[in-house]
């Protein structure tokens, strides 16, 4: 079965999302800005007659047009980074600050991390897990291309994580890019459309509401979760957030994207959702011509230290 | 098993400020390795103020920002930094394009052509009256120096120390 087919009636134009999942991928890369600045990352691509725009929302995303960017100098040099525009808008939407405290749940290859260390300055202290060990090998080799020095590797499940290591015991803000059934990624493998199964959604979502509760439970009060998949499933995406608020103390927060998204919905075959998690996004491929994607941002309850006394 | 320290091949621990604090045998201090990049590169020890160093596995030093709990159990933790415990000290690739930009000795600037057989790990005959033994290999890129890797010169050559996993195949940049 065509898994798209399920998601016809969310869309406001099927043909335009149908066409878009057809064609492949545009490929983008992101500037490392731990080792250069957009000035001189882009110099150099000019020099090896690469071709790029720079996206409109984000200067540090540039999609290319012309040539491949992976066998250049600002390549080697670990200026760029190969990463889809939309994925670049959890770490966007997470918002971490230099000096703070970020846990990454499922982090392998490394993508999200490594852009959340350079939003960060390369300051502060990120925990990069995965239970997958062969994906964190590359996760590493990434991050130390990339320059990254703020991140301690960690390879565990993310639903039982434990923070007994550090030195702390919860963390500023944590991302969840939970795994998932992935159709959102079917520009870039096609094979996803044709490996989905319904059996698949229900096992993966087990796992990505193990990883939501443990991220809100590691989460300083007052600080933020970001969750977010690229698949369209409302069971791996509302559903999960949904299952957050009703288990854990936390509540769904608006944000900003620069790229065109659709609001979360709140009913889903038999199933309703809080009001609240309209306040989500997913974003279709024909609307930015970008992959697939959903994005919550969760704030967990309690008092933050910052704001105590001042009530 | 005996009860002094040693190292554990499983976990990271913080090198010692000084020889005086040094509890593991052979381990490197944070005083040798600064000094150890200020002699050799001339990278003035501030430039690792705000980072902390330490080991896993004998020798094998990782370079973190700020600091965390010591020892600690993780699988990485910053980058892979220096190899230290043999005669002759030798950082890696990544953390020489990182850092080595401050650098202001014992750095040999590459022509395109040369710059292009170093990133594909090859060695090369070069002309360098400067010390013998590791060299921060360096060329220009986007108007500016910019550090490449890692090269040991002896005898009349460049060898290129970029690891496997590194190497491209690149074109060489105009000039
Ligand atoms: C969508 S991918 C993450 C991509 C990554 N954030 C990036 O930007 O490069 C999901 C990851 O979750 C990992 N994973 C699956 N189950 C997990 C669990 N229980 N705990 C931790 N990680 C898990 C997988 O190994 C996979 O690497």
């Amino acid at each position: 079965m065509n898994p798209l087919q399920r998601y016809l009636p969310l869309v406001d134009d099927e043909e335009a999302f149908l066409e878009a999942c057809d064609r492949p991928l545009p490929y983008s890369v992101r500037v490392n800005t731990i080792k250069t600045t957009v000035d001189r990352a882009t110099e150099a691509l000019d020099d090896e007659g690469v071709g790029y725009e720079q996206t409109d929302w984000n200067p540090e995303i540039l999609r290319l047009t012309e040539g491949k960017a992976g066998t250049t100098w600002p390549y080697f040099h670990g200026w760029l980074h190969g990463q889809e525009e939309v994925s670049a808008l959890p770490a966007i939407a997470l918002d971490p600050q230099p000096g703070e405290t970020v846990w990454d749940t499922c982090a392998a290859p490394g993508s999200k991390s490594t852009q959340l260390s350079a939003l960060m300055d390369d300051e502060g202290f990120v925990v990069a897990n995965d239970n997958s060990l062969g994906r964190l090998s590359a996760l590493r080799h990434n991050a130390e291309r990339l320059g990254v020095t703020n991140v301690a590797v960690t390879n565990k499940d993310a639903r039982n994580f434990s923070l007994k290591p550090f030195d702390f015991d919860q963390f500023d803000r944590t991302l969840v890019d939970a795994p998932c059934s992935c159709e959102g990624t079917c520009r870039k493998n096609p094979d996803a459309l044709e490996k989905w199964t319904m059996d698949h959604v229900h096992s993966v979502v087990g796992i990505q509401k193990g990883i939501i509760r443990r991220a809100i439970q590691a989460t300083r009060p007052g600080g933020t979760v970001v969750y977010s998949t690229c698949t369209f499933a409302p069971e791996e995406n509302e559903a999960i957030v949904n299952h957050a608020l009703e288990t854990e103390d936390c509540e769904v927060v608006e944000f900003d994207t620069p790229l065109e998204t659709s609001p979360g919905i709140t009913e889903w075959e038999d199933e309703e959702y809080h009001p609240s998690v309209e306040k989500t996004h997913r974003v279709y491929p024909h609307q930015n011509d970008t992959g697939g994607f959903f994005c919550a941002k969760l704030r967990v309850g309690g008092v933050a230290e910052s704001e105590e006394g001042e009530a | 098993m005996s009860d002094e320290p040693s190292n554990d091949g499983q976990r990271f621990d913080r090198l010692p400020e000084t020889a005086e604090e040094r509890e593991v045998p052979g381990r490197a201090t944070r005083e040798e390795v600064l000094d150890w990049w200020n002699e050799r590169f001339e990278i003035p020890p501030e430039t690792f103020d705000e980072y902390t160093f330490w080991e896993k596995g004998a020798g094998k030093v990782w370079v973190l920002r700020g600091d965390t709990a010591n020892p600690i159990s993780v699988e990485g933790l910053g980058m892979t930094f220096l190899r230290t415990r043999q005669e002759h000290w030798k950082p890696t690739t990544n953390a020489v394009q990182r850092f080595g930009r401050e650098a202001t000795k014992n750095v040999v600037e590459l022509g395109a052509e040369e710059a292009t057989t170093f990133a594909a790990g090859e060695d090369q005959e070069l002309d360098w009256e400067g010390d013998w033994g590791y060299l921060i290999a360096a060329h220009d890129v986007a108007g500016e120096r910019e550090p490449i890797g890692v090269g040991l010169f002896l005898y009349g050559e460049l060898r290129s120390t970029v690891p496997k996993g590194r190497r491209e195949n690149l074109d060489a940049l105009s000039e």
